[in-house]
């Protein structure tokens, strides 16, 4: 390369506590082209980025932007060299508009009139520049997802920033919106803005990026051109062993149906309809996804199913057992009936981070023999219980006594998992099978999913990672403002036609309505 | 008829007198609040304020000292809380409470100390005092027009200035402040330090304008009500100043109605009067108001590195 790399680091080291997150890390991002960095959860990514961008303070190692070695104390270090950070949860401020938020550090002046003025002509020019339009009065509360995004990147453009840097862009974008992003991107790679994109999709990796870096455990271990890879060999680089992408599984057999919904809908205190006449059916044997840009309504469907939230109107069977608006239902009885449900906020819900993991594994069955004996818990039965789940399941460290919270986000999904599969129960409810969840954990959980599946368990996977519906789901539904948008066959899905519905267009040009 | 237009004229003046403590004192928790941090603690800091000015007043002569005085004490704790809040990210309420019952208690000891007379400054008289302006009867103070002002210019300054932009968002979302590459801390403590200029002015009023003294608890939670006027005025000026006139008005009609005789109801229990700007806060509170809605970072320390 003859000119000096856009940015350089090198051993730049970081450590949070007893936490070596980022270890000796060095690389160039050449400019004008635009530059991945892959790995799993917790590769320490995002802190070498926020180590760039000035947010941390590195340990050890030198920053060198065109060539020259530079101190990154603060963002306003990164702004001032021309660094921009587009962040994976918006920097944006929900109730300014896209304006105030453009100034908003960039004023130009002590009073704002001026800057405001001068903000919408040059927004204007960026506009246009680089197809990047939106509306410069509409408050951010108002956009859609895409459309935020689109702000932050205007607001990095707005500071003359020439090397941009996103942060897991795609994680709250539909398909489409995502493809959206990579022609902007695109565009900005033509117009000379340096590009890091940080992800975790090898797909992403593939499709927008020149060249591509791959963490793993705080260090680069490989540096490939993109046009000389593939994904195998680079989900491989990420695990450090040969994962299989593709999830092998037999045709669903499936039965009689073990959990129904009619008519489900959902108001809330404010009158907002957050489920609206919801129909679906899981039957034994078989996995039914729903797939659906979070905030849909997965999380309060989830929530009914399971019988923490109660319906405002419509009934649901769960093995036989009718539940309405007169025959209320709980948890308890719920998991009585057989139903098992591994909730998408594992920490919140899931699970109590200050407990140890023995106590995790028995959370919702501690009153039931062998745990409790004459309302006393029975500690070395219940440290036994967990050894035994932390074996089948292959939960690290393999440690009964150690705090919840001291595990992996993997492993203590997996335990979680282990916890509720360990009843073979019938219904089997998940949300977010693999958030926060490296892909060697994913590969293991599919598997167990697709295994309690074959045993004849009806299971209901929601999940807003499309490419986990696609692999796991044997019929799937999308979920789009509370609607069911239609249901999918999985071997005649196609992320397109998902990724439509998703943004809440029917199958059927005739049937779009309101969306 | 003219003496109902002079009960109007005089109820009114008396409004504004009362008000002029809550708007100082509303005005400065806005700055405070808009930012991010809670601040129960403006009683503690006005009662401080108000202690101070009565005692510099009447130990140099001069209202102006005591002026001076008063917002450098009402400074002061407001750094305490700054420190507490922002620097240690501190539990905003806690400081805040803790605040007043600081003031609550030193105003006293210090006060029986200094002056003998059970926690109370000497009366003050004539310099000592900050005096009507143009009406002398109807208590005209200079800090009664400072506090008329105060309303326009904290609107101007929240809605107008680069200040104010950069307040309105680090009370929404300091991480996006943070990376715009604006410092989160000093942001708060200079919208901290403007709280205490005002409730300073506040206390100020309270002893050398309204009185002429200072006596133990004389804020009596007044300081609490102008917390309560922010809230009805949704942290905007106008409204906030809004409910302060309603605040006022309440007050200055239960002084009125001081052992007035209603046809057909008898003598209205001065009690029950004098407890209806409480009333009307809970009830208000309750919902009459519709959703207020907080700056969303209020009360929760910014923490970068975890």
């Amino acid at each position: 390369m003859a000119a000096a790399p856009a940015i350089e680091l090198s051993g730049i080291q970081k450590s949070f506590g007893n936490v070596h997150a980022v270890r000796g890390v060095s690389l160039a991002i050449a400019k004008g082209a635009i530059t991945g960095i892959v790995g799993e959860n917790g590769a320490g990514k995002s802190t070498l980025m926020s180590i760039l961008y000035g947010l941390y303070r590195a340990d050890a190692g030198e920053v060198r932007i065109d060539g020259q070695p530079v101190r990154m104390e603060s963002p306003h270090d990164a702004i001032a060299h021309g660094i921009g950070m587009v962040h994976q949860h918006f920097m944006l401020v929900d109730t300014f508009t896209v304006l105030e938020n453009l100034v908003l550090g960039a004023e130009g002046g002590p009073l704002l009139a001026g800057g405001l003025a001068a903000a919408r002509a040059e927004l204007e020019r960026l506009a246009r520049e680089y197809g990047l339009s939106v509306d410069p009065d509409a408050r951010i509360a108002d956009l859609s997802v895409g459309e935020q995004q689109r702000v932050e990147i205007l607001k990095v453009l707005f500071r003359g920033a020439r090397i941009l840097i996103l942060d897991e862009p795609s994680a709250v974008l539909t398909p489409q919106e995502t493809d959206r992003l990579f022609r902007i991107l695109a565009t900005l790679k033509e117009r000379g803005v340096t590009i890091v994109l940080i992800t975790h999709k090898l797909r992403e990796i593939m499709a927008a990026t020149d060249h591509v870096y791959v963490m793993r455990q705080g260090q680069i271990v490989a540096d490939r051109r993109t046009a000389e890879t593939n994904p195998e060999e680079l989900a491989e680089l990420m695990v450090g062993r040969k994962v299989r992408l593709q999830l092998d599984k037999i045709a669903a057999t499936s039965g009689e149906v073990l959990l129904a919904a009619e008519k489900l809908s959902l108001v809330d205190h404010r009158g907002v309809r957050l489920l609206d006449n919801v129909d679906l059916e899981v039957r034994a044997g078989e996995i039914v996804g729903i797939a659906g840009v979070s905030g849909n309504g997965q999380s309060e469907l989830l929530q009914i199913l399971s019988g923490i939230r109660r319906p405002t109107s419509g009934r649901l069977t769960v093995r036989g057992r009718l539940i309405d608006a007169h025959h209320p239902t709980d948890p308890a009885e719920m998991r009585a009936l057989g139903l098992a449900h591994v909730p998408e906020d594992r920490l919140r819900q899931g699970m109590v981070a200050a407990f140890q993991a023995s106590e995790t594994a028995i959370l919702g069955y501690q009153a039931e023999p062998p745990f409790c004996r004459n309302y006393l818990l029975d500690g070395p039965a219940v440290g036994r219980h967990c050894a035994t789940l932390m074996d089948r399941f292959d939960v690290r460290p393999r440690a009964p006594a150690l705090r919840s919270s001291n595990f992996s986000g993997g492993n203590q999904q997996k335990l979680v998992l282990a916890r509720e599969m360990a009843r073979e129960p019938k219904v089997l409810l998940v949300g977010q099978p693999t958030r926060g969840v490296d892909i060697g954990a994913i590969e293991f959980i599919h598997r167990e999913l697709v295994k309690s599946r074959d045993n004849g368990c009806a299971v209901l996977v929601v999940s807003v990672e499309l490419d986990e519906i696609l692999s796991l789901a044997d019929r799937i539904l999308v979920m789009f403002a509370g609607r069911i948008m239609g249901e999918v066959p999985a071997g005649r899905a196609d992320e397109r036609t998902l990724g439509l519905m998703m943004a809440g267009a029917h199958p059927a040009p005739s049937a779009v309505e309101g969306a | 008829m003219d003496d109902l237009l002079s009960l109007v004229f005089l109820t009114l003046a008396a409004t504004l007198r009362v008000a002029t403590p809550l708007v100082l004192c509303a005005m400065g928790g806005l700055f405070s609040e808009k930012s991010g941090i809670i601040d129960v603690g403006l009683e503690g800091k006005m009662l401080m304020a108000a202690f101070f000015a009565a005692a510099t007043s009447a130990v140099t002569g001069s209202a102006w000292a005591g002026v001076a005085a008063a917002i450098i004490a009402a400074e002061v704790m407001a750094l305490l809380h700054g420190f507490a809040c922002i620097t240690h990210r501190g539990n905003q309420v806690v400081s805040g409470i803790a605040i007043n019952i600081i003031a609550a208690g030193l105003t006293v000891v210090w006060g029986t100390a200094w002056f003998n007379r059970g926690g109370q400054t000497p009366p003050l008289v004539g310099d000592q005092r900050l005096l009507p302006l143009l009406l002398p009867n109807a208590g005209d103070n200079i800090l009664v027009y400072a506090a008329l002002l105060s309303v326009p210019l904290t609107w101007w300054i929240v809605e107008r200035t680069r200040f104010g932009l950069r307040l309105r968002a680090v009370g929404e979302m300091p991480l996006a402040v943070d990376t715009a590459g604006i410092s989160v801390p000093w942001l708060r403590y200079r919208a901290v330090l403007l709280c205490g200029l005002f409730t300073g002015l506040a206390g100020a009023y309270l002893s050398i304008a309204q009185n002429a003294g200072f006596s133990r608890d004389m804020t009596a939670g007044q300081g609490f009500i102008a917390l309560a006027a922010i809230i009805f005025g949704k942290w905007r000026p106008f409204p906030t100043f809004g409910a302060c006139l309603i605040f006022g008005l309440l007050d200055a009609i239960a002084i009125r109605l001081q052992g007035v005789r209603v046809p057909g109801v008898g003598e209205v229990p001065v009690q029950l009067i004098q407890a209806l700007p409480y009333l009307l806060t809970v009830f208000l509170l309750a919902g009459f108001i519709g959703r207020a809605v907080a700056p969303r970072a209020a009360g929760v320390p910014y923490e970068k590195e975890h």
